[in-house]
């Protein structure tokens, strides 16, 4: 087990590494940042000063480079736009994010595993077709869409909830309902699958040898089995989840890293951009490995070798 | 008759699948006593397991059971709801699977999953029920039996899984154990100990056994009585050392001259195997479901074959021996 996690952890380090390359190189081909940082209707003389001062006229290599020492150094270097230091501009907006995506993770696990659970349990009934249409509409409607049909109603029409802003925890609300149902129909799907797999298995038909009731060998004995993947699955969509904030936040002026990076990428605010999506990216890396380490641990087979 | 314990009347399962209904049970009849053993034998596929799965109401979905009686030390097992039948299952009628490797669950330790049932049936402490599944993994033959209760499945061979599974079985003092090909997944020598094992138990818990097996030399070494099922039906049933000494239906007669003897067999030579394959099991069967493979088929075989018995012994041929 200690040695899993070493190898996982190696492993996660190779890809963060990676992962900065090509935000790093990405950015770089995109356009010049010289250009962004002598600022509107620069003359080409203050864009030269600009590219010398920044030592963006040096190889490319050697500036990411640097770029790395700085970072490693918790240096991130300063927002064109905001003129304030990036590190502690990304660290403030974080918690918003965080907040964001787990509990749209919690909203989309409450609705996915009963109906997943459901759906296998009767396969094939009506049950199991009424919750897959609620997935494929889930997966079907791009989330700003349903962002919006949520405002429509619940703003707009009935007035229970405020547009946009991050004040108060019923911001949240429907927020965490757009992004949350966005990703419940792959937790369902999987679910089910998982669910159906093993409702067949031989050790279920142990279990109801024993005389156990079905709601012992369908929640202690199949979903236990089931759920593996599933843990595995969290990790991933979590990374969505992050990723699909930037579309949420921004229609919903939420606060947090999402919003920020749509306002660094319209104000080509170079140095932020790199920032977010760096630390969304590490966060992702970081997320898988704490979903393998939970499976292996979940998974007896693996916990003791 | 009071030690009867198992009451089969005209038992049926049908199962839907695509292509029609497979009829894999046929309106089969049979009796157990208690502490007697019951070999169910015939080839893969003529219902053993679908039999036995009927019995323990464990039959998969799309299956269908249909009955004219069903009891079980004097209760009527048709009429029982999932719940009730709950009540029964696990603890005064037992069942072991083909395959060990796969009917322990994964993700629970030994122990946990010998407790479960026990506890649940008897309302019992963990305390004693971790006794109770020491003493029985002690009982069927696993040593540092302390050791392996908190093991997982996956750290267990095959013939320990399979004692596991027995001693899991033995937890409520089953009165009938359904053993299904508890031994065709296992190495030889260690079939030859499940089999040893089940004897004994069978002599010193006095529990009544109903083995599956397509083994016939396994079936004389431990059977009391036996039923020959082909194509779903049983075609000849009695007690063990007449259908030995004294098969009736060609089907047995087959089956009996393909065991392997020794001083009989020669050695590398082919055994007999009984040529031409089952049936069909969609629709109706008429006549004599044996007629394609039988030697001494004749036009009368297309009707229904006439029961026939002697004492303790009853087949169904055209044929009074065959
Ligand atoms: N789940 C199932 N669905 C459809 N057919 C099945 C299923 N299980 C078994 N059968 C069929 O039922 C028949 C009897 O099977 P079974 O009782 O398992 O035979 P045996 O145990 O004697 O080998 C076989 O023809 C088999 O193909
Ligand atoms: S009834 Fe006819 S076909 Fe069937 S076993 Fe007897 S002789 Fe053979
Ligand atoms: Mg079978």
């Amino acid at each position: 087990m200690t040695f899993f996690i070493l190898k996982r952890l190696g492993l996660a380090i190779l890809v963060s590494l990676a992962v900065s390359a090509i935000a790093f190189f990405l950015l770089r081909i995109s356009g010049d940042i010289a250009i962004a940082i002598a600022g509107e209707g620069a003359r080409d003389i203050d864009i030269a000063a600009a590219r010398q001062l920044h030592g963006l006229d040096r190889p490319l290599i050697v500036q990411y480079w640097v770029w790395l020492l700085q970072i490693f150094n918790g240096d991130f270097g300063q927002s064109i736009f905001f003129k304030s230091d990036v590190l502690s501009l990304v660290w403030a907006k974080l918690p918003v994010t965080l907040l964001l995506g787990v509990l749209s993770l919690a909203f989309a696990l409450v609705i996915s595993i009963p109906l997943g659970i459901l759906a296998a349990v009767f396969a094939n009934s009506w049950i199991d077709r009424l919750a897959l249409s609620v997935a494929v509409v889930g997966q079907a409607l791009p989330n700003f869409f349903f962002a919006l049909v949520l405002i429509v109603l619940f703003s707009i029409t009935l007035r229970w909830l405020p547009v946009s802003g991050s004040a108060t925890w019923a911001h949240y609300i429907m927020p965490v309902i757009a992004l949350g149902y966005y990703v419940a129909p792959a937790f369902m799907r999987l679910v089910r699958a998982g669910m159906i797999d093993v409702l067949s298995a031989d050790y279920i038909r142990t279990a109801r040898a024993k005389g156990l009731p079905a709601h012992i060998v369908i929640f202690k004995h199949a979903l236990r089995n089931a759920v593996m993947p599933v843990v595995a699955l969290t990790a991933v969509q979590l990374g969505y989840l992050l990723g699909g904030s930037v579309v949420i936040e921004t229609i919903f002026a939420l606060d947090g890293l999402g919003f920020l990076a749509y306002q660094s990428i319209t104000h080509k605010d170079f140095p932020v951009i790199q920032a977010v999506v760096m630390l969304l990216s590490v966060l992702y890396v970081l997320l898988t490995l704490l979903g393998d380490i939970a499976n292996a641990w979940l998974n007896p087979r693996l916990r003791i070798s | 008759m009071a030690d009867t314990l198992l009451e089969v009347e005209g038992l049926s399962v049908d199962i839907k699948t695509g292509n029609g209904t497979l009829h894999t049970v046929r309106n089969i009849s049979f009796s157990v006593k208690r502490g007697e053993t019951l070999c169910l034998v015939g080839e893969s596929g003529c219902g053993k397991s679908m039999t036995s799965l009927a019995i323990m109401d464990l039959l998969p979905k799309g299956a269908k059971r249909s009955a004219r009686q069903l009891v079980f030390a004097g209760e009527d097992l048709t009429s029982k709801k999932a719940d009730q039948f709950n009540v029964l299952r696990g603890n005064r009628m037992a069942m072991i699977f083909q395959e060990p490797m796969t009917a322990l669950n994964p993700a629970y330790t030994i122990g946990d999953q010998l407790m479960e049932g026990y506890r649940r049936h008897k309302s019992a402490g963990i305390a004693e029920a971790r006794d109770r599944a020491v003493f029985l993994l002690n009982k069927v033959g696993i040593a540092a039996a302390d050791e392996r209760f908190g093991q997982y499945p996956h750290q267990l061979s095959g013939g320990l899984r399979q004692r596991v599974m027995i001693a899991m079985a033995l937890m409520c003092g089953p009165e009938l154990l359904i053993a299904d090909e508890p031994t065709t997944a296992l190495d030889v020598t260690i079939q030859a100990q499940i089999l040893r094992l089940l004897a004994e138990l069978r002599e010193e818990l006095g529990i009544a056994i109903i083995l599956i097996t397509h083994d016939l030399g396994v079936v004389a070494r431990i059977a009391d009585q036996v039923a020959v099922m082909y194509a779903g039906e049983i075609v000849e049933q009695g007690r063990a050392t007449d259908i030995f000494s004294d098969p009736r239906h060609p089907y047995t007669r087959g089956l009996i001259d393909c065991i392997p003897l020794p001083g009989k067999t020669t050695p590398g030579r082919k055994l007999g195997v009984i040529p031409g394959v089952v049936p069909s099991l969609i629709g109706e069967i008429t006549g004599c479901t044996f007629r394609d493979r039988c030697a001494h088929a004749e036009a009368q075989c297309r009707e229904p074959p006439p029961p026939r018995q002697v004492p303790h012994h009853s087949w169904r041929c055209i044929l009074e021996d065959a």
